[in-house]
């Protein structure tokens, strides 16, 4: 038994010792929380296409569902031993996936966060992401000059990502209370705030049917609620069929970030009154830019002036401008929508 | 087993010198390798396993070839591995437990909270966490055993309670892995090395491999471990031939939840932090079953060595880290382990036909 089990495993593995020489050109990873988000699908596109015109190898990983902080470890582990000249990283787990990222640095990759910054947010070589706050209050501000008088006695659903709290969310739901005119308690969680007009907030995942099961636990805490915060669009989307259910849809006022084309539809359709778009195209571009740079000759990417980031640009998407708040139109956020 | 010294002593005088085994009716070469395939269920997972490696070999070179990376293979799977030796325990009786991988997270919490919450030494934590691990078990092993709730409804229970109360307790907040370091290096003593070459074992990788021999031996050459076989085989008949059923799965489940602690514990020295969200609560359990599964060991019970259940978690990890590689849509790697599934039990089944 032992001999046939020990016989067994030599035969095969000295067959195949032979190894065939690697073609070693730049190499770059992408690791995103899952494939299936089409933001991550388009920031993926956005990778490949901007790889392909360089030159660079690109291999793309993602964890099962949001939240898998183990994948991520695993691929970043692959990235190593690849021997990948760098990583762009979407965090799932923005504080447990660190170590990993240390062991990246450590091996001379050069590693950027997308999207999600890691915390410590100078974890990364660099952070490429929308500035999560400013659209969060693009969309408060636009909901308060919305509401006009009305805004002092509004009643507020907060529909947030995640129970963990990460970073994205809560700048988002923080960004909206500052622009709404809410004083944020603790601007480094959601869910301290003392304002009477907060009604509630639930956790969605940033899909449909978690933002329909949120927004029906904030009817039954109130049911006269007139203005819904959402992580998303698709949370916006599961949310809008609730309040279509009890005949509110009409009275109701979504707002919501991301710009992604069935998003920005919404906002057409009159489901969604205004979204902060931001650009994962752009952020996956510049960051394959930024390692084939960093393969070159070892130069790092440089912050946005006055931010520990990068800023790759956000834009308050509505056919209904508010005054005093900046936006685009339907029709130029069409032009931009990503997904 | 005290309250059947009468029965044990008869078995024992009566004991023939030559123990029950498989007859080699069969010949010619299939025959043969059917047989060899019976009498050692391991085997199959192992060929898939150096198969496996081979063709990665071939295919990606020296990258994947290489002792670093094949070590790596083995941390990747220390988690599973660990979780799957647990699960392969339960399974053996003929149960099955959906609360391995969330026991293993809520664990490692308290490893963790107990130290930074309540100033306990990391030591005495660590402690503290495999005590609460066999806990669960206790409870778990009682309602099978005396309740006589159906053990995939008991864990099925289990697992949502142990995952909430990781939740609640936890405040989902994740301990750094530099505060770790700093105060309570103990709880990372599994994330330690021996580098030998290019290969790097960590701790907790031997850690595995060490729980997979002690128990191989414990399972195959204890009274205990016969009686684990035997309850998973047939529950009455082994209680009529003097196994105490109740004590046995009663040890099955507690040692399982300790082994879950354990895996909490490697993965607080993998991970180097702490996370209340790691996704080992949600989807340990399928992990672990798919090694078990895919090692060659039967849900119904009874058959099976947990050998093949350490050469699964293997599997998986060599087409995962293969695949990753070969830049390979992710998703790829779960069709195919989705197919791995299937042809394991298929595989199983024609061994099974033996004596047919």
């Amino acid at each position: 038994m032992k001999k046939l089990l020990i016989g067994t495993a030599l035969v095969t593995m000295t067959t195949a010792g032979s190894a065939m020489a690697d073609a070693h050109g730049t190499s770059a990873c992408l690791i995103t929380k899952t494939d299936t988000n089409p933001f991550f699908v388009k920031m993926r596109e956005g990778a490949q296409a901007k790889a392909e015109e360089l030159g660079i190898s690109l291999n793309a990983y993602a964890g099962q569902i949001d939240g898998d902080n183990e994948s991520q470890v695993a691929a970043i582990e692959t990235c190593i031993a690849n021997g990948a000249s760098g990583i762009l990283l979407t965090a799932s787990d923005t504080a447990a996936i660190v170590p990993s990222v240390e062991q990246a640095r450590e091996a001379g990759l050069l590693v950027i966060a997308l999207d999600t910054p890691l915390s410590p947010i100078d974890a990364a070589d660099a952070t490429f992401a929308t500035d999560n706050f400013l659209a969060g209050e693009l969309i408060g501000q636009w909901a308060a000059a919305t509401l006009g008088d009305d805004a002092a006695n509004a009643k507020i659903a907060m529909l947030d990502l995640a129970i963990s709290q990460p970073t994205v969310g809560v700048l988002r739901d923080q960004g909206f209370l500052t622009g709404f005119g809410i004083d944020t308690v603790d601007v480094n969680k959601w869910g301290d705030e003392t304002d009477e007009r907060i009604i509630c907030n639930e956790v969605t995942a940033g899909n449909e049917e978690g933002g329909r099961t949120a927004m029906e636990n904030c009817l039954a805490v109130d049911p006269e609620i007139n203005v819904v915060y959402t992580i998303n669009e698709p949370a916006a989307a599961g949310a809008y069929e609730a309040l279509s259910a009890i005949g509110r849809q009409d009275d109701v006022l979504i707002v919501s970030v991301d710009g992604g084309c069935p998003g920005v539809q919404n906002v057409a359709d009159g489901v969604i009154g205004a979204t902060s778009q931001q650009y994962p195209l752009l952020m996956a571009s510049l960051g394959i830019e930024a390692i084939a740079q960093y393969a070159e000759d070892g130069t790092l990417p440089a912050n946005t002036e006055g931010k520990d980031f990068l800023d790759t640009g956000v834009a308050l998407v509505t056919d209904k401008a508010a005054d005093g708040v900046e936006s685009i139109s339907v029709a130029e956020g069409t032009d931009l929508c990503w997904g | 087993m005290a309250d059947n010294g009468s029965y044990e002593e008869v078995v024992q005088t009566r004991t023939p010198e030559d123990v029950a085994h498989f007859d080699d009716e069969k010949h010619g070469i299939m025959g043969r390798i059917q047989h060899a395939l019976h009498v050692n269920p391991a085997l199959v997972p192992l060929i898939i396993l150096v198969f496996a490696i081979s063709l990665f070999g071939l295919l990606l070179g020296q990258r994947f070839f290489s002792a670093s990376t094949l070590t790596l293979i083995l941390q990747q799977v220390q988690i599973v591995g660990v979780l799957a030796a647990a699960q392969t325990l339960v399974i053996l009786t003929a149960g099955i437990d959906l609360s391995v991988g969330a026991i293993a997270v809520l664990s490692s919490v308290i490893m963790g909270q107990f130290t930074f919450r309540y100033g306990v030494p990391p030591t005495i934590s660590i402690g503290i966490g495999m005590a609460f691990g066999m806990g669960i078990g206790a409870i778990s092993g009682y309602l099978v055993s005396r309740v006589k709730i159906p053990p995939f409804i008991v864990t099925l229970g289990v697992w949502q309670i142990v995952l909430a109360a990781n939740y609640l307790y936890s405040r989902n907040e994740t301990i750094r892995s530099s505060d770790i370091r700093e105060n309570a290096a103990a709880l990372q003593f599994l994330g330690n090395k021996i580098q030998i070459g290019g290969a790097n074992f960590t701790y907790g990788v031997i850690l595995m491999i060490l729980l997979v021999v002690v128990l191989a031996y414990a399972l195959r050459s204890t009274a205990w471990g016969r009686h684990v076989y035997a309850v998973g085989d047939d529950p009455e008949a082994a209680q009529l031939a003097g196994v105490n059923v109740h004590r046995t799965l009663m040890s099955v489940y507690m040692m399982t939840g300790l082994i879950c602690a354990i895996a909490g514990w490697v993965m607080i020295g993998r991970f180097s932090s702490v996370s209340p969200s790691a996704s080992t609560g949600v989807v340990g359990n399928i992990q672990s079953i798919t090694a078990v599964v895919i090692g060659g060991i039967s849900l119904f019970g009874g058959r099976g060595s947990i050998y093949g259940a350490f050469f699964g978690a293997m599997i998986v990890g060599v087409f995962e880290m293969g695949l990753r590689m070969a830049g390979a849509d992710p998703q790829w790697t779960f069709l195919l382990i989705g197919m791995l599934i299937i042809a394991a039990v298929g595989a199983d089944q024609w061994i099974r036909k033996v004596s047919a």
